[in-house]
């Protein structure tokens, strides 16, 4: 009997010959990432009593929730990781300046996420890094703790599902659409605690980016981690950048899955997460007209140049709606430097946008974009819970980059093939 | 080890930002703050009016979102006894184990309280007893876990391991 890409990594890594699901097994993570959290983190493992982390190479830190500092105490807790980091040699740490950004795309960018590793981050949207073939999966404070202390952490080895996806887009029709609409498919929970495959001639055809932004959501539909079978392209990727040795894991051409699903790229049509659950997915159609206060691109899930690439073909000499407020966040300061010099920022900044410093700011309400009471927001973000952008009486909808500036361009959400 | 207490009864996919709004992720850290804010967005009602071994009794998917443990130790520095739920989202889980949050899978006692029954849950037995008489099931959570909750969470469990306690 073959195995599933989670049984095969889980069983190499915990030096056993197979495994199945229900299993528990023990292993050592390659890297174990951390942002803005590493401050609680680090006070968590002082609690233990160990007196260095397990190894300062394999701990990666990145500041990204709240950067700048907006206030005193978002401050003091970056003081708080700085001085860490330097206590105890942590090899890789990525600060406020203009060679950061939000963890998970620095995370790639930086070549840590590596086909056949096991990687940790104490953020849910670690799963991203799936989109190279790497295990990965989003852990607590007090597990990241441990993880420092100890350099182990247990898995109950997942049952897997597999995505075949076929066909091609259909103009105005994308990544975050497809994600979208199998989360609206199979529900919130629909891939709890599985680990879930993407496969098909569509995803061979996909880029780096559409992977992250597939993998990216895995977590919004349960799953403990996503992940695409590294081909030429991903090698090509990470050629010079890499961090480290891999190797290329698949899945068994018999391994057994416990639900395969199939999608058709062709059949697809532009969707939209309504408030306030992220499998609340309708067709764009059934929204269309709702007058938006705020649109914004960005986030770890829709944030790379490709996006906002996107965005700029729609917005070209055009000027957003009256009342409308676009706000532009690049996932990183390599996008935010790629986006500027092919002029997209210029095109986005001309049309009304205002752009700002790559971090996670608005998605989770700390700051740089918080909604009012009563307020609409069309944005690319991975979710859309109440309170989510910092105001529980505000409203959220989760679309792709085209819908977002096709929104913002009209003042109220509209479908990107009328813009196109 | 048992539980009792009045039950404080929740949907489907209650989502960590519910349970802790992320705008407090690194501005209320101090466990008496937190629980001030347990549950704010969903019912505010709750942190002013939760009283020691409460529990929740909740839908499908509790926990969704966030790995923000937060969302785990708010419960529990409320006074939380356990939650109760159809199922739990795979972060949540392991958090509140961590946090020392007793949880329990038993889709059927969802249908059987409304909010302010009285419910016992003994954890040996793997029983759930209403004050309407009901008696349910569940399984026991397997051993390895029963440890890390036993000892208090996942921190005291590992401090024991490594001989700091």
């Amino acid at each position: 009997m073959g195995m599933t890409f989670a049984e095969k990594v889980l069983a190499k890594k915990a030096g056993l010959s197979s495994v199945k699901p229900g299993d528990i097994v023990t292993v050592e993570p390659d890297r174990a990432m951390s942002h803005d959290n590493a401050a609680p983190i680090s006070k968590i493992f002082k609690s233990i009593g160990v007196e260095k982390v397990w190894n300062p190479e394999k701990i990666v830190i990145i500041l990204d929730h709240a950067v700048p500092a907006p206030t005193d105490k978002h401050a003091k807790n970056h003081r708080d990781i700085r001085k860490f980091v330097e206590e105890q040699g942590i090899k890789y740490f990525y600060d406020v300046n203009s060679d950061g950004g939000v963890c998970h795309q620095l995370f790639c960018e930086e070549g840590f996420a590596l086909p056949g590793h096991v990687i940790v981050g104490s953020d849910s949207h670690t799963c991203t890094y799936g989109a190279f073939g790497a295990f990965s999966t989003g852990i607590g404070r007090s597990e990241m703790a441990a993880v420092w202390a100890t350099g182990q952490i247990w898995f109950r080895v997942p049952e897997s599902m597999k995505i075949e996806i076929e066909g091609s887009f259909p103009e105005g029709v994308y990544a975050k659409d497809l994600i979208l609409k199998i989360i609206g498919d199979i529900g919130a929970d629909g891939a709890d605690y599985k680990s879930v495959e993407f496969t098909g001639s569509a995803v061979k055809e996909m880029s780096i980016s559409e992977r992250m932004t597939l993998c990216n959501m895995v977590i919004e539909m349960g799953g403990k981690n996503g992940v695409v079978e590294p081909d030429d392209k991903t090698l090509s990727y990470l050629q010079g950048i890499a961090k480290g040795d891999f190797e290329v894991i698949k899945a068994d051409p018999d391994a057994r899955y416990e639900k395969i699903l199939k999608y058709n790229l062709s059949e697809l049509e532009p969707v939209v997460a309504k408030p306030h659950t992220v499998d609340n997915v309708s067709p764009i159609k059934e929204v269309e007209g709702l007058k938006v206060d705020q649109a914004f691109l960005g986030t770890c899930t829709n944030g790379r140049v490709e996006d906002l690439r996107i965005a700029a073909r729609i917005l070209k000499g055009r000027r957003i709606a009256k009342g409308v407020r676009l706000i532009v966040i690049p996932a990183s300061w390599r996008v935010y430097k790629e986006a500027m010099k092919e002029g997209i920022l210029e095109t986005l900044i001309e049309a009304g946008a205002v752009v700002g410093p790559p971090g996670c700011g608005p998605c989770m309400g700390n700051h740089l974009g918080i909604l009012a009471p009563g307020e609409v927001c069309i944005s690319t973000a991975n979710r859309n819970f109440k309170g989510r952008m910092g105001n529980p009486e505000s409203e959220i909808y989760l679309v792709s980059p085209a819908t977002v500036a096709a929104s913002a361009l009209r003042g109220v959400i509209t479908d990107p093939r009328e813009v196109l | 080890m048992k539980v009792k207490g009045r039950v404080w009864k929740y949907g489907d996919d209650i989502n960590t930002d519910v349970i802790f709004p992320g705008k407090y992720t690194y501005t209320v850290l101090d466990l008496e703050e937190m629980a001030k804010h347990a549950l704010e967005d969903l019912d505010p009602s709750f942190a002013k009016e939760v009283k020691p071994g409460d529990l929740i009794v909740a839908g499908k998917n509790f926990g969704c979102g966030s790995s923000r443990e937060q969302a785990a130790t708010c419960l529990k520095a409320a006074g939380v006894g356990a939650v109760v739920a159809k199922s739990f989202a795979r972060i949540y889980y392991r958090n509140a184990i961590n946090q020392g949050l007793p949880i329990v899978q038993c889709p059927e006692v969802y249908d059987a309280v409304e909010k302010g029954d009285e419910m016992e849950i003994d954890f040996d037995k793997g029983e759930i007893r209403t004050s309407k008489g009901d008696v349910f099931s569940f399984s026991p959570l397997p051993e390895f876990v029963r440890g890390i909750l036993e000892d208090g969470g996942l921190i005291p469990h590992i401090k024991k391991k490594l001989g700091k306690s």
